[in-house]
């Protein structure tokens, strides 16, 4: 089963690597854009048994490694 | 004394601090590859170097945290042991939660590399008391996620129990109230970005890392 983890930094940390991206976007005449946040995707097939078994998997690979809960939140998609 | 150096994969500040370590304090000083699951006997300090272990993947530091070696270490501090992580290895530290916060990217996004004035804010810790009474050192910050953030409540907990150890006069990372160093609330565990083991002899343009390793060898 494919999964697919988005990380971002929390609300309220401060992304800098958002900003600079803003400030280019603003640069290149795009004034509208705010609030840019980068974060990160990982993408990988898990040997889970179903949905639920997969779900709570890859939690659990996310509490102990691929996101900073001091930092970071994750939003976890499945199948 | 007796002290040891951790080396992860891409440490690059390990040779640094046991040379630093052996000079400063005539310390005996071991190398323990990450992947061990037992560390020398005896040991006064662990040392977690700089560098940019698991190439600062994923996070800094979140893959050393996690090195068989680490389940050593966390026992030793639970013994008492004084381990300091310097750099990437404040980042380890925080990483494995041994000390609270995280290390974001720089405000400004840059790479910084200088020699930096810090205010020893606290002077009575096992890393800090060889100062003397001194309110002020110089060692140098080289780091791209040296950025200290941790929430307002946690920051006003470190500050009211003492637990801030060095803070920048002149903060080149955006970190929160310009804290470059904590220590535990045991005090047996200090991290902080700038480099004692750059600035352990006068040649280096600083002598005062030569001071904080001598402090914990005066309290083992």
């Amino acid at each position: 089963m494919k999964a697919t983890v988005h990380v971002f930094l929390k609300p309220g940390v401060l992304d800098v690597q958002g900003k600079a991206v803003e400030n280019a976007l603003h640069g290149l005449g795009w004034g509208g854009v705010k609030d840019v946040r980068v974060g990160r995707v990982l993408e990988f097939e898990t040997s889970a048994a179903d949905r639920a078994a997969a779900e709570a998997e890859v939690k659990a690979m996310c509490d102990k490694l691929l996101a900073n809960p001091v930092i970071e939140s994750y939003r976890v998609e499945v199948g | 004394m007796k002290a040891a150096v951790v080396v992860f994969p891409g440490s690059n500040c390990d040779r640094d601090c046991k040379v630093a370590i052996e000079r400063s304090t005539g310390a005996h000083v071991d190398m323990v590859w990450h992947g061990d699951t037992e560390l020398p006997a005896g040991l006064d300090l662990i040392v977690l170097p700089g560098g940019f272990s698991y190439g600062d993947y994923l996070r800094c530091g979140a893959m050393a945290s996690l090195s068989p070696v680490m389940s050593e270490v966390k026992t030793a501090i639970e013994r008492g042991v004084a381990v300091v992580g310097i750099c990437n290895g404040f980042q380890v530290l925080c990483e494995a939660g041994l000390l609270p916060g995280a290390l974001l990217r720089n405000e400004k996004l840059k790479y910084v590399c200088k020699a930096v004035d810090l205010d020893i804010v606290n002077g009575q810790t096992r890393f800090t008391a060889g100062f003397q009474g001194r309110r002020e050192a110089v060692m140098t910050v080289g780091n791209g996620e040296g950025n200290f953030f941790a929430d307002e409540e946690t920051l006003d907990r470190l500050e009211g129990q003492g637990q801030v150890v060095f803070r920048y006069q002149d903060n080149p990372n955006g970190s929160a109230r310009a804290i470059a160093g904590i220590v535990s609330d045991k005090g047996n565990v200090l991290g902080l970005m700038p480099h004692p083991d750059r600035a352990f002899e006068a040649d280096l343009g600083s002598a005062d890392g030569a001071l904080l390793f001598q402090s914990v060898l005066a309290s083992a």
